[in-house]
């Protein structure tokens, strides 16, 4: 009994790589605050680069306590989706050629977010990374931290639980 | 009167705000109404064309803002923590108004509770409730505690 040949790296990256642009690239919001999102295996990383229009306070100057929320959401809510993806995918229950523009997964709905602002966000780009602490069949508790210069000095870090999709359809 | 035109101002100064398109309704006495239109930038579901959690928490953040800066007293205030029940997903094309009320402060700490709607004015598409700094008119009585602890810097 063989083992089948591992793909070559290349392949399974542009897999990956174009399953995550797709999810991520599909969203409104997320492009319109620039978000990006970087890949090593699995984990995400979330970038926000800094932007005059992402201010709230023109004084300190400081990153609005609403857009740190909602780069954090859109984190765990990524995290959720790709996490579920990522399985799929490597299972062979999806085929990532079929995800495209109008066959996206399902994204997990907000039941509630909540937020803990631990210092002001600064004018220049943030980060952030979320953990799923818990997911069942219908809901989802996950975790996620955002900093800016150093990594042990978060910004601001929130949990929030999500009503995962039903799995049965794709699009 | 003071107080509101000046957090009107404050408001109205704050890009994030301006780039989501907010406009103040009402404000004063530790109450602030905010209202944002929808827009397709601000989708945050492709599927089904609902505005983004997001986008309707900064709304939320900043409309508890405002009701903070306008309780009397109050000159200056930031987001410690803030929760967000999503109740339904607000209907696509309507715009979202939100509704803040500080209800209590203390000379640190101001707590304030919020509700987003559609034009379906029955369940709120949201509910929120936060806990901001007080920047408060400094009082006689408090300059005289002179053992000012900070923390580290």
């Amino acid at each position: 009994m063989s083992r089948p040949r591992p793909e070559p790296v290349q392949v399974v990256k542009e897999r990956r790589d174009r399953a995550l642009k797709t999810l991520v690239g599909g969203i409104p919001y997320v492009q319109w605050l620039g978000i990006q999102f970087d890949r090593r295996g699995d984990e995400l990383t979330a970038t926000l680069p800094f932007d005059e229009k992402l201010i709230g306070n023109p004084f300190l100057p400081a990153i609005h306590g609403g857009v740190t929320s909602a780069f954090l959401e859109i984190t765990a809510m990524i995290e959720l989706s790709w996490s579920m993806l990522w399985e799929d995918m490597e299972k062979g229950a999806l085929d990532p050629q079929s995800v495209d523009d109008a066959h996206l997964p399902r994204l997990p709905k907000t039941i509630d977010f909540t937020v803990d602002y631990l210092r002001s966000g600064l004018p220049r780009d943030a980060y952030a990374r979320a953990r799923v602490n818990r997911s069942g069949r219908r809901y989802a508790s996950v975790h996620v931290e955002a900093w800016q210069d150093n990594r042990t000095r978060l910004f601001a870090q929130a949990t929030g639980h999500f009503l995962i999709p039903s799995r049965d359809k794709t699009a | 009167m003071t107080d509101a035109t000046a957090a009107q101002q404050f408001i109205e100064a704050i890009p994030h705000s301006k780039a989501l398109g907010m406009t103040l309704e009402e404000i004063g006495e530790g109450r602030a109404v905010i209202s944002m239109p929808y827009d397709t930038r601000f989708i945050g579901d492709p599927a089904t064309g609902v505005i983004a959690g997001g986008a309707v928490s900064a709304l939320m953040d900043t409309c508890c803002g405002a009701a903070v800066m306008t309780f009397p007293g109050a000159r200056g205030t930031a987001t410690l923590d803030l929760r967000i029940d999503y109740m339904r997903a607000a209907k696509p094309g309507q715009r979202i108004i939100a509704r803040a009320e500080c209800f209590h402060a203390t000379r640190t700490v101001a707590f304030v509770k919020a509700t987003a709607h559609d034009e379906d004015e029955g369940l709120p598409v949201a509910t929120a409730s936060g806990a901001f700094t007080m920047e408060s008119v400094i009082r006689p009585a408090d300059t005289k505690t002179g053992t000012k602890k900070e923390g580290a810097q």
